[in-house]
């Protein structure tokens, strides 16, 4: 092996990488902000009474689940320009993380949904309390404290996946990399600086999830 | 010169799709053979090993799919070796494949009770005896539902292996659009494609976990399993 490791250019570069991944991390909760509003609507749909409404959010989670995430940001990236719709790169990909987010979130809150005891239902109904009060004291908030764990990965997983978004080059982190490499060929110094730095985030948002969830939630579900 | 969209391209498009299989089955059994020993290593009782496991499991569950194949891909042209992009993108999907099933294996082989690791001792079972006749077994049973669920994370990651230049069914779509310039047409279709490998599986998925709930895991069990269903679900 006659590679000379050079990892002078990284630090001489080191300010882009981390506006990239302040870009990653800002993309990660935007599309986790929306996609988890995405996904409280279409769990509420998923237990609509009109069986049309019913399938059809069943298809958009099965559609999403069961196709890549490179696929739907290309197909909305590349392919609805041709339909008239067109997006910059940046909110193509907030866009298409927000549409995939939403389809993993409507089954993440779906299952809190279900983990509320349709006892504390009747409950607030013999109280008095109008629908949207039920639904938003009794059920959502408590349904979104018992999935917070997942939630929380889910965060991490959509973080790791806008990586992808770099081939429609959204200047993340990722993007951000290339860019650099394209400019002096070091690319295995900044793969490797840039995994490290997405590994970093990764445990970062794991540790602040666990305590968030220590400290706030976990007295509550242990009240269920 | 722009192309039409024919019957032509459809099935350049569907022969793609080999590689795309043959890319998931080639990680898959790669990585079903190191994810066991990864596995084992963890639930063994030496702490280096578990040490070590935890570790790679860590590393490749908290990087991007990406990054791993570029790095497996440039560093491995940086060691003098010429690879291609498919031995590269074999390399890194087994090595992917081998840290989420060595996580999944792990959990099952721990969610078995102590009592069968007890009793298998009781009878004078050396420890791989143990493990072959008494906890592997059962613990199969327990793994195959997320085992599924993996594979659908397989085939749709390995997508990301277009960009680093494999021809397989993503690659492909490129291709093709580049030629026929029929973006929605060519992504739309290789959605389709995607989903109708990943649908079976993914509902496969679903029937074997129902019905494992159902044979044997009590309510009580199943409920701590809901943080973990996000992270076997990853959405590459």
């Amino acid at each position: 092996m006659n590679y000379v490791f050079q990892f002078g250019f990284v630090w001489r570069e080191f300010d882009l990488l981390l506006a990239g991944a302040w870009l990653t991390i800002k993309l990660s909760a935007g599309a986790m902000f929306f996609g988890l509003i995405v996904g409280i609507a279409c769990a509420q749909a998923k237990n609509s009474r009109w069986p049309a409404l019913r399938a059809l959010v069943q298809g958009y989670v099965e559609a999403i689940r069961n196709t890549p995430f490179l696929v739907q940001l290309l197909l909305i990236y590349l392919g609805l320009p041709s339909l008239g719709i067109r997006f910059l790169p940046a909110e193509a990909a907030l866009i298409a993380m927000i549409v995939n987010v939403g389809a993993y979130a409507t089954e993440i809150v779906r299952a809190g949904i279900e983990s509320v005891p349709r006892q504390h239902i009747e409950a607030g109904r013999a109280l008095g309390l109008k629908p949207w009060q039920i639904f938003r004291f009794i059920v959502l908030i408590p349904a979104l404290r018992a999935v917070f764990p997942a939630l929380g990965s889910q965060f991490i997983l959509v973080m790791l996946a806008s990586s992808v978004v770099s081939v429609i080059s959204a200047e993340e982190l990722t993007a951000v990399t290339d860019m650099i490499v394209a400019r002096n060929f070091r690319s295995f110094e900044f793969y490797l600086v840039a995994t490290g730095m997405y590994l970093v985030m990764s445990f970062g948002f794991q540790a602040i999830f666990a305590l968030i969830d220590r400290r706030f939630f976990a007295p509550w579900s242990k009240q269920a | 010169m722009i192309r039409e969209f024919t019957f032509g391209e459809f099935w350049y498009l569907l022969l793609a799709t080999r590689w795309t299989i043959v890319l998931a089955v080639v990680a898959f059994a790669g990585g079903g053979a190191v994810g066991l020993v990864i596995a084992l290593m963890r639930v063994s009782s030496a702490r280096p090993l578990q040490l070590v496991s935890m570790g790679y499991i860590k590393v490749f569950q908290g990087t991007p799919l990406l990054m791993q194949l570029y790095l497996t891909y440039f560093g491995a042209n940086m060691f003098g070796l010429q690879v291609e992009p498919w031995s590269a993108a074999a390399l890194a999907y087994t090595l992917y494949a081998s840290a989420f099933l060595g996580e999944i294996w792990r959990g099952s082989i721990q969610a078995i009770p102590r009592g069968q690791w007890e009793g298998a001792r009781a009878v004078a079972l050396r420890y791989p005896q143990q493990l072959r006749f008494v906890i592997l077994p059962q613990a199969l049973r327990i793994a195959t539902p997320p085992t599924a669920g993996f594979l659908v994370q397989l085939l749709k990651g390995t997508s990301l292996a277009s960009i680093i230049g494999f021809v397989e069914l993503t690659r492909a779509a490129q291709v093709v659009n580049n030629a026929t310039f029929r973006p929605f047409t060519v992504y739309a279709l290789v959605a389709a494609i995607y989903f109708s490998l990943c649908w079976p599986l993914s509902r496969l998925a679903d029937r074997l976990e129902r019905k494992l709930g159902r044979d044997r895991l009590a309510p009580a069990t199943r409920k701590p399993q809901l943080a973990q269903v996000a992270i076997v679900q990853g959405q590459v």
